[in-house]
């Protein structure tokens, strides 16, 4: 099984530039997610995808967010109720405040990719990784003006939903073939280990179980 | 116009762990009882159940069993001189809301504080003289001491069936125990759970420097236990699913697990959900009603002859605020009660990163274990030379691996691209995590009130903020880290990163849930809310009883002193008040 198959990587691309479904022959089990998108346009989607790539890069470890799924985990999360503000407090007056209180802008989480994304350089896709890293550089540390948005608020949303897209469970669309629990040994949903826990320094290696296939789960 | 409904005996405004605890004993004492509850009813089956509980992104990231703060939030600034902003989400506490509240999500670390808690101005003054104390600390006693909570921590502790190791039965000390323990009257109802490979190397560590690790007191079951209310619990599986997440097992005590079976059943208790409580009314010196919106938004008015005001600690706060009750506390005068000696959690952690030899297996973990030293609690150590009062536990006791929370690296690690991606992957199974749980010393000018600008979903002012960490409490992170990095570097790792507190406090990095104060319990009206059965000074039917009582917070996790003043105000009531309405002298 090769689940970072190169070639697919490009057809990701390649549709994410389009913003078209490809329907493409894959090996089963470790099928691609489809890449379709319910928020983003593929202007959009096509910088997601080379920026959470450049994140969490494919290597000789394994695959990396962009083979994981996490521009889909973004994307659904950005379409749903958490891009719509769900639990997010959005009455004013909006200030500026410090570090220590958190975030202040008046964005829901969709609003504030929507605006950012448009101030994004059309040409990241296509730059060289190392151009890439050194553009996401600049969005980290600057506040320069993306839309309205600071680009360190931005990058540090972005940041944060391609960890989370890498490690939530698979049935949010990211950590595709249970890539980001495989990298690192977490079993995930898996429920008991009342034998392991005092048999010390034990190598757990039963591979990792997602919600939805487990007979009970959502699927 | 709020409907007026039919007066009840006793109306509970928060159905969570305090709500449970007083509607069993009032009930059973043969009252009528109400119990209002903001959030939605939710139980074991089917609330909490696998594999859907096991889901770190909804639960414990999302925050699903969490105040909802599009509705109801907090405003936050580090001191009086800046304006204080809405926390747009909560990240750095975390209170809940449904029934159970908190204490479905909760990790159940389950501890009593000591004598040198409850007298901790008088024992400091005894032991260091009347000048040790900063000038700005408004720490004082509780009014109660160890032996009179002693028989309410126990029926707690067998309510929930702790598990754990008694270090000083009746007086005598046992090995292998909290050697540092007040008293107790007899042993845990539980042994302690299964150690983790991590906790016995920091318990060996520990011994090897002279100190005393014993077993953290947990709520998640050893074994299969029946508790007094003839309600079952199973062990605990280690599955890394507790804090932030209900319990799919019935291993962690929760109300869901050992007294809402029972109180449902009781006819003389209504439960109702969905009821957000906006204030208390009253005629005088007697609280007359509750005025709440219900489900489908009716503002409804329920008379009662008694009030318990059990919610979350910072709600209490808010409800008494808002209600008018109490004196509110101005810090520049310091002046008045309500929002007086606010308080938190001094938290700090050391990493011990080894080789890819040890499997440390963060995610076999429960809410509760581990192996921790009191030796550097409370006043159990000489704070003469050291200049600064408090003291913490210092433990391991990881609670779980849930990666999108858990992926430790060492320090200088970038935060992105192959080389975060190779350390994550190095270090995930191979990091142990100690942890520092400290006190919190009162303050001056630490204090809560209701905000001039910011409102919630009813209209009605939040509840604001005013906290940083005071000089004493960043001197008392930095000796116990000190202390805690001397164990990790005694563990065999290969490296060792420590993280003292350090200022400014900041609201949007979880620490703890523990905030204390702004309804405390004291024997003076005009340094105290309520007296020393938790009885409002102002209105004598009013009873208010959560961590809001702390005059300050102590080394220890809150749960357990909270559930003892549950039963401690609960006996006072229903044999002294009941029996004569009125002031409890």
């Amino acid at each position: 099984m090769k689940p970072h198959d190169p070639s697919r990587r490009r057809l990701f691309k390649a549709a994410g530039a389009t913003g078209l479904a490809v329907a493409v022959p894959l090996p089963a089990p470790a099928q691609a997610p489809t890449p379709t998108y319910a928020f983003f346009n593929a202007r959009e989607a096509a910088f997601i995808e080379a920026a959470v790539a450049r994140l969490i890069p494919k290597d000789e470890l394994g695959p990396g967010a962009l083979e994981a799924g996490v521009p889909q985990f973004i994307d659904r999360q950005l379409a749903g109720a958490w891009g719509a503000g769900e639990r997010l407090y959005r009455s004013g007056p909006w200030r500026q405040g410090t570090p220590s209180q958190g975030y202040q802008l008046p964005f829901t989480p969709a609003e504030l990719f929507r605006n950012a994304l448009r101030g994004i350089d059309p040409g990241f896709a296509k730059m060289p990784p190392e151009k890439q890293d050194e553009y996401l550089k600049t969005l980290e540390k600057e506040k320069r003006d993306l839309g309205g948005v600071p680009s360190d608020a931005f990058f540090e949303a972005l940041l944060e939903a391609t960890v989370e897209g890498f490690f939530a469970d698979p049935v949010y669309g990211g950590n595709h073939d249970m890539a980001g629990w495989k990298l690192i040994g977490f079993p995930g949903a898996y429920a008991n280990y009342y034998e392991l826990v005092d048999r010390h320094n034990v190598r757990f290696s039963a591979p990792p179980m997602s919600l939805g296939a487990h007979p009970m789960g959502t699927k | 116009m709020a409907t007026r409904l039919k007066e009840t005996d006793a109306v509970l405004l928060g159905v969570g762990l305090v709500g449970s605890i007083l509607g069993r004993e009032l009930t059973r004492a043969g009252l009528n009882v109400v119990g209002l509850e903001r959030g939605g009813p939710r139980h074991t089956v089917p609330d909490f159940q696998g594999p859907q509980i096991h889901d770190e992104l909804r639960y414990a990231v999302r925050k699903h069993l969490i105040q909802d703060t599009a509705r109801e939030t907090f405003t936050f600034r580090n001191h009086a001189g800046q304006v204080a902003l809405p926390l747009r989400r909560l990240e750095g506490f975390l209170p809940g809301t449904g029934l159970g509240g908190s204490a479905v999500h909760w990790n159940g670390q389950t501890w009593r504080f000591q004598e040198s808690d409850y007298r901790m101005r008088s024992l400091m003054v005894e032991r260091y003289g009347e000048k040790f104390l900063p000038a700005d600390a408004t720490v004082q006693d509780w009014g109660v001491t160890s032996k009179d909570l002693e028989p309410a921590y126990d029926r707690f502790e067998y309510l929930l069936g702790i598990c754990g190791k008694a270090g000083n039965l009746g007086g005598n000390k046992v090995a292998g125990g909290n050697v540092f323990e007040d008293a107790r009257a007899r042993e845990y109802p539980n042994p302690p759970m299964k150690e983790p490979y991590g906790s016995a190397m920091f318990r060996k560590a520990a011994e090897g420097l002279g100190y005393h690790p014993f077993p953290s007191p947990s709520a998640n079951m050893s074994r299969p236990y029946t508790n007094p209310e003839g309600i079952s619990l199973n062990t605990c599986t280690f599955c890394g699913f507790c804090e932030r997440f209900g319990c799919e097992h019935f291993a962690k005590s929760s109300p869901q697990t050992v007294l809402l079976p029972v109180l449902l059943k009781e006819p003389r208790f209504e439960l109702r959900t969905g009821c957000h409580v906006l204030r208390i009314n009253r005629s005088g010196d007697r609280a007359t009603s509750v005025t709440y919106v219900d489900a489908q938004g009716r503002e409804l008015e329920q008379p009662a002859r008694l009030v318990v005001l059990g919610a979350y600690a910072l709600n209490n706060v808010r409800l008494m605020l808002l209600s008018r009750i109490g004196a509110p506390y101005d810090p520049a005068t310091g002046k008045g009660v309500v929002g007086r000696n606010y308080a938190y959690q001094t938290t700090s952690g050391v990493q011990v990163f080894y080789d890819e030899s040890v499997n440390i297996n963060p995610f076999m973990r429960s809410g509760a274990n581990g192996v921790v030293i009191a030796d550097f609690v409370s006043d159990n150590f000489d704070h003469g030379p050291l200049g600064f009062a408090g003291g913490g536990y210092i433990g391991e006791v990881m609670s779980h691996g849930r990666p999108i929370e858990h992926h430790p690296t060492p320090p200088g690690t970038p935060a992105w691209g192959s080389a975060w991606k190779k350390a994550v992957a190095r270090h995930y199974n191979h990091t142990a995590a100690i942890n520092v749980h400290a006190s919190s010393l009162a303050v001056r000018q630490n204090h809560l009130d209701l905000d001039p600008t910011y409102r919630d979903a009813w209209g009605q002012p939040l509840l604001r903020i005013t906290f940083e960490f005071p000089e004493n409490d960043i001197r008392m992170s930095a000796y116990l880290t000190a202390k805690a990095e001397e164990i990790a570097n005694a563990m065999g790792g290969k490296q060792v990163a420590a993280s003292p507190r350090e200022r400014p406090y900041n609201a949007t990095v979880y620490q703890s849930t523990h905030n204390t104060g702004g309804t405390i319990m004291g024997t003076d009206p005009s340094t105290s809310v309520v007296n020393r059965y938790l009885q409002s000074w102002d209105v004598p039917n009013l009873f208010v009883i959560g961590a809001s009582n702390f005059p300050q917070n102590a080394s220890y996790n809150p749960t357990g002193p909270v559930g003892a003043l549950a039963f401690w105000a609960a006996d006072a009531i229903v044999n002294r008040y009941l029996k004569s309405p009125g002031p409890l002298a």
